[in-house]
């Protein structure tokens, strides 16, 4: 079909999709948008799944960003429940799995991530679920009932955040972890301990250090199997060990892929037609002065429209301080930077009160911040770490300065 | 400023209301946060109009109020939505200070 209009057709409907194409609008963008998305779902916040959905609290539809309405309001065509499956860059088309082929002028890749599966024996007999979308969220949900012994497989955000949903449920359960400590990946070990204390005092058996080898099905439950031969009996076992970036169409086209679609701070690929945002992007944070691949609701949010905006023409930059949050047995945590290491610990507040923060500290600076029931703590620091600003410990500690006078 | 419509509550003392350090209160079922921002006390619903979240739990930067949950930002003077995620402005309420008392009018509709 021929058209005068430019068109931005966005593959992948996620949050990310939805903040694009909000914000193409919302900066005059007059042309086609062309919104592709595998789920039936309109754009959705995934947060909630692991949180207030899965316990029951919230409605699926409550973590809708924008409506199939919306979407023809904003003058959206959205297709749902289709996939991309081949991006020919030459040609400027994408074909979807049903045989149509888009063609565009500006292609934006939002194609997020999918759980990491473990591939083990035994898997596919056993009752093993994950966690990444609505569905997955519903049978997990439904299949956490009082009483049922639970082995979650995963000691990070994810993880602790189902077995904090399932111990609230009345579930038995077990947080099998392959590394050291919990949430080794975000947090610093101060909050590990924390938060392994608050899932024991709720009733679940934490085991660190242990590496599942194979599952065994006996009757309707399941055998945890691990390598040093310790073994965990359950009803149903939920895995949550990382995901991977969808970013097969990226790659099969020959953009450079590595750990996610590479792109700048603009979220430009390769391809100067072809911009991707979100969890599927390894993308260069000025602020940080290195790459890295975020899987967060802000950074969902914020670089897509960043990247909608830089589409339109404008000059913008992404740069912000890499944060994300967690809610687990009624505990707040906040997480501010991506530090290679956890150094110089400073504590804010009494971890036993329940409500404190940990800076991490490095050449003087704060490099991140993890902060339980502490939401002040954590906008003052980025606003210390954004403004690179030199901070005194003793001060940080001192409950008696508000950390606002470090603003200066 | 009219009070014909409204009932006026004592919810504070004025100098519970710092600069940067706003204060939480309740009337009946309504959270109501206040601030002080130029000398001049203001009163906004407390919580976000995009997930539930207290707001003077926040982060008040210059003229506006940012929420500890997800960092959108309302002008305090007038409650306006001024960024992601929020798009819903939240409402104001009347305000009136009395000796160091501060008196806040919600609607009797």
């Amino acid at each position: 079909m021929a058209s005068s209009r430019e068109r931005v057709v966005v593959v992948g409907a996620g949050q990310a999709a939805a903040w694009a194409v909000r914000t193409l609008r919302k900066e005059s963008f007059a042309g086609e948008i062309v919104l592709v998305g595998a789920e039936p779902h309109p754009p959705y916040e995934r947060p909630p799944l692991s949180k207030a959905v899965l316990t029951g609290e919230a409605a699926p539809e409550s973590t809708h960003l924008v409506s199939t309405a919306a979407l023809q309001e904003l003058d959206v065509v959205f297709t749902p429940g289709r996939r991309a499956e081949a991006l020919d860059r030459t040609a400027g088309t994408v074909t979807l799995d049903d045989g149509q082929s888009l063609a565009y002028d500006q292609l934006l890749l939002t194609t997020g991530a999918r759980p990491r599966r473990l591939g083990l024996p035994g898997e596919d007999q056993a009752p093993v679920l994950y966690l990444r979308d609505i569905e997955d969220c519903l049978a997990i949900r439904a299949a956490l009932q009082p009483g049922r012994r639970v082995i979650v497989i995963g000691g990070g955000l994810i993880g602790l955040e189902v077995a904090g949903a399932a111990s609230t449920l009345g579930c038995a359960v077990t947080v099998v972890e392959a590394g050291d400590r919990l949430m080794a990946r975000v947090v610093g070990p101060e909050i590990s301990e924390h938060f392994a204390r608050l899932h024991a005092d709720h009733g679940a058996t934490l085991v660190t250090a242990v590496l599942p080898e194979r599952f065994e099905t006996a009757g309707d439950g399941v055998r945890v199997v691990c390598r040093d031969g310790s073994r965990f009996d359950g009803d149903l076992v939920v895995v949550g060990v990382g995901v991977v970036p969808n970013a097969e169409l990226a790659a099969e086209a020959g953009l450079t892929v590595d750990n996610g679609i590479w792109v700048d701070d603009q979220g430009r690929t390769d391809d100067s037609r072809i911009f991707a945002a979100g969890d599927v992007t390894n993308h260069l944070n000025p602020l940080l002065g290195r790459r890295l691949r975020l899987e967060t609701w802000q950074n969902a949010q914020n670089q897509a429209v960043a990247v909608a905006k830089a589409m339109c023409g404008q000059d913008v930059t992404y740069a912000e301080v890499p944060w994300g949050w967690s809610d687990q047995l009624g505990a707040n945590l906040q997480i501010l930077g991506a530090p290679d290491a956890w150094s110089a610990p400073v504590t804010r507040g009494a971890p036993d009160s329940g409500s404190f923060s940990v800076f991490y500290l490095g050449d003087g600076r704060i490099e991140a911040v993890n902060a339980v029931n502490a939401p002040r703590d954590i906008a003052v620091a980025r606003r210390l770490m954004a403004g690179n600003v030199a901070v005194d410990p003793a001060q940080l500690a001192d409950t008696d300065v508000p950390l606002r006078k470090l603003l200066g | 400023m009219s009070n014909e419509t409204v009932t006026w509550h004592r919810v504070a003392k004025r100098d519970e209301v710092g600069d940067g350090d706003p204060l939480g209160v309740q009337v009946g079922d309504t959270l109501i946060g206040l601030y002080l921002l130029d000398g001049e006390i203001h009163a906004l619903s407390n919580v976000c109009s995009h997930e539930f979240a207290v707001l003077t739990d926040g982060f008040v930067n210059g003229d506006c109020i940012e929420c500890p949950l997800h960092a959108a930002e309302f002008d305090i003077r007038t409650g306006k939505a001024l960024s992601p995620p929020a798009d819903e402005d939240i409402a104001t309420y009347p305000v009136k200070i009395e000796g160091d008392e501060i008196f806040v009018g919600l609607s009797d509709a």
